[in-house]
């Protein structure tokens, strides 16, 4: 049923098209794969739905079943709660960037990607991109959802599109980590699977529910100094008013030192793998 | 490129490739040439390290030792160079399964750092010529086996490489679909494409490659035509089935001038070359009439690519 046709006349020309790479092509060639990222998650949008789904229970959870038990001193709770809550989505959201990766890679499809004489930082750089836009719409979502149960702002529009903006810089941070752990699994079950033992420390040993005062000693230190701590209270400051230097600048220190970490060894595994 | 390869007729070149993972030696010296325009069939078993071989071609592993040249230009020195004049289509049928038929195609041609506009005509020529045309703006994984083989075939040519790199093309696909690839292949082998096909398909290597490199263990065992592979094994044999193995013997010994062999895997079986022609078979079986041997059944045997590749490798590579 094939064409008998030439299928590839060989008019290879060597002359035509780039050397290696320059900025301009890591660029276009990021945004290609960008793209790509998007396109695929807006034909999976049952995807985007899911990724509602855990926060919006959890915010009923703490909101209307463990809210009522927990008592923060001079705050409404779901006013406390709600940034807590944006912190953990944005940190589940870099899951995806795991999963995706690795999907790609237990598809055959970075090893096409690969062979093309493409950008080689175009493929980790578009996927973080995508997930990047697609954190950012899910948190404007839970903020939406947020006022829906009573959550209020304190401050004003330019200081809470600056909270929602020091969240997604963490999401990114984050995601710098699960790039390494997607190329290190064979496959999307392996990287979900990995994700949770990483995540869960990290989300509820943290002041994202509750005072970390009424842990225990060691957790509490734990829990007073860890990034998603700090980013929680840089968005409280900055949705709720207080001072905002201090955790902001803290939440920014965490978010650059774990990519400057991560992001070389993540471009190195892809190099390798 | 500064790097000419001395043999300007080869489009591929392999020099004592060598590759270890570990303990692992999964190439330990290979060595071969594709003349340019031509198809070269690397055949093996599983683990026989084919797809290290292509893996190192396409620049995506770096070899422990030896070189490579793919289209004139060393893949160590100027990999970039090197994946602007290949096509490399997998096993896995590499297609992004949320993207449309089209998409695939547009994005691989973008990603080539062909001008949009020439990305998306090229697409739709591709589509055409492989027969997709009608599922072009349907996600790939709506797509049949057959049909995701065909657009990741038509993602390894959207550049006119030079130089294609298949690996098992056809694994997992039904004999029909198998054949339109074949044609495929056929096809741009006219027209000019130098072609590096790995297959475990005897048949395969033997419809499309001009020369076939046998390769186990990371070593090539044997390299040739098909019928130069064929040759080394001898003619037409005739094989003698007798009911039990002591008439076998006895036929053995009264047919030593005709070089009867006795067969090792099934001894109740006699093998004699056909070097006379049908004559030699009326003169046998007189022979053993004449000693009160009675024959059984008679097959007559052509040597095929199965066998040369069990005797090389000892397995039975895998059937079609």
């Amino acid at each position: 049923m094939i064409a008998t046709t030439s299928p590839g006349q060989p008019t290879f020309d060597p002359s035509v098209g780039t050397s290696d790479g320059g900025i301009g092509w890591a660029i276009r060639d990021t945004l290609a794969m960008t793209g790509r990222n998007l396109t695929a998650m807006r034909r999976v949008p049952q995807v985007l739905v899911f990724s509602l789904v855990q926060p919006v229970i959890f915010v009923f959870m703490f909101r209307y079943v463990f809210g009522g038990a927990i008592e923060i001193p001079g705050q409404n709770y779901v006013d406390y709660l709600m940034p807590g809550i944006f912190a953990q989505t944005v940190s589940f959201g870099a899951i995806n960037t795991a999963v995706g990766l690795a999907e790609d890679k237990g598809k055959g499809l970075l090893e096409r990607l690969r062979s093309l004489p493409m950008s080689r930082a175009a493929v980790l750089g578009g996927r973080v991109l995508a997930d990047t836009v697609r954190n950012t719409v899910i948190v404007v979502l839970m903020v939406l959802i947020g006022l829906l149960v009573g959550f209020r702002t304190h401050t004003n529009l330019p200081l809470v599109i600056a909270g929602i903006a020091v969240l997604v810089f963490f999401g990114v941070a984050l995601a710098s980590i699960f790039v390494l752990i997607g190329l290190s699994v064979p496959n999307g079950e392996a990287a979900q699977a990995a994700a949770f033992p990483l995540l869960a420390p990290l989300t509820f040993a943290s002041s994202a529910f509750v005072d970390p005062s009424t842990m225990p000693g060691w957790l509490e230190w734990w829990a007073r100094r860890q990034p998603l701590s700090k980013t929680t209270e840089a968005v409280r400051a900055l949705m709720l008013g207080g001072p905002t230097a201090g955790p902001v600048t803290a939440s920014l220190l965490w978010s650059v030192g774990i990519i400057a970490v991560m992001a070389p060894l993540a471009i190195a595994k892809y190099r390798k793998a | 490129m500064s790097s000419h390869p001395p043999s300007t007729g080869s489009a591929i070149v392999a020099d004592s490739l060598v590759k270890h993972y570990g303990d692992v030696h999964a190439l330990q010296g290979v060595s071969f040439q594709v003349p340019t325009g031509t198809v070269l069939g690397l055949l093996g078993p599983n683990g026989a390290g084919k797809t290290t071989a292509v893996r190192i071609l396409t620049t995506i592993l770096q070899p422990t030792s030896g070189r490579a040249e793919v289209a004139g230009v060393d893949v160590a020195a100027h990999p970039h160079e090197v994946r602007r004049r290949i096509g490399l289509a997998g096993q896995y049928a590499a297609v992004d399964e949320n993207l449309t038929g089209h998409e695939n195609l547009t994005l691989v041609g973008r990603l080539n750092h062909l001008p949009k506009a020439v990305a998306r005509e090229r697409s739709v020529e591709l589509l055409e010529q492989f027969h997709l045309t009608d599922a072009a703006h349907r996600p790939a994984r709506t797509y049949s086996g057959g049909m995701r083989r065909r657009l990741d075939l038509a993602a390894a040519l959207v550049a006119h490489p030079p130089v294609l790199l298949l690996d098992e093309p056809t694994t997992g696909l039904d004999p029909a679909s198998r054949q339109d690839l074949w044609d495929v292949i056929a096809s741009l082998v006219s027209d000019g494409t130098t072609v590096l096909l790995t297959t475990q398909y005897l048949e395969e290597a033997d419809r499309l490659a001009d020369r076939i490199v046998v390769i186990d263990g990371g070593l090539v065992v044997a390299e040739g035509t098909a019928a130069e592979l064929k040759s080394t094994l001898g003619e037409t044999v005739v094989a003698l089935s007798f009911r039990h193995s002591d008439l076998a013997l006895r036929a053995t010994d009264v047919l030593g001038d005709f070089g009867a062999s006795h067969s090792t895997t099934d001894d109740s079986v006699v093998s004699i070359p056909l070097r006379g022609g049908a004559s030699t078979v009326r003169d046998v079986l007189n022979l053993l009439h004449a000693h009160d041997l009675e024959v059984g059944r008679i097959d007559l045997h052509e040597p095929t690519l199965d066998d040369v590749f069990i005797s090389l490798t000892g397995t039975n590579g895998a059937r079609s």
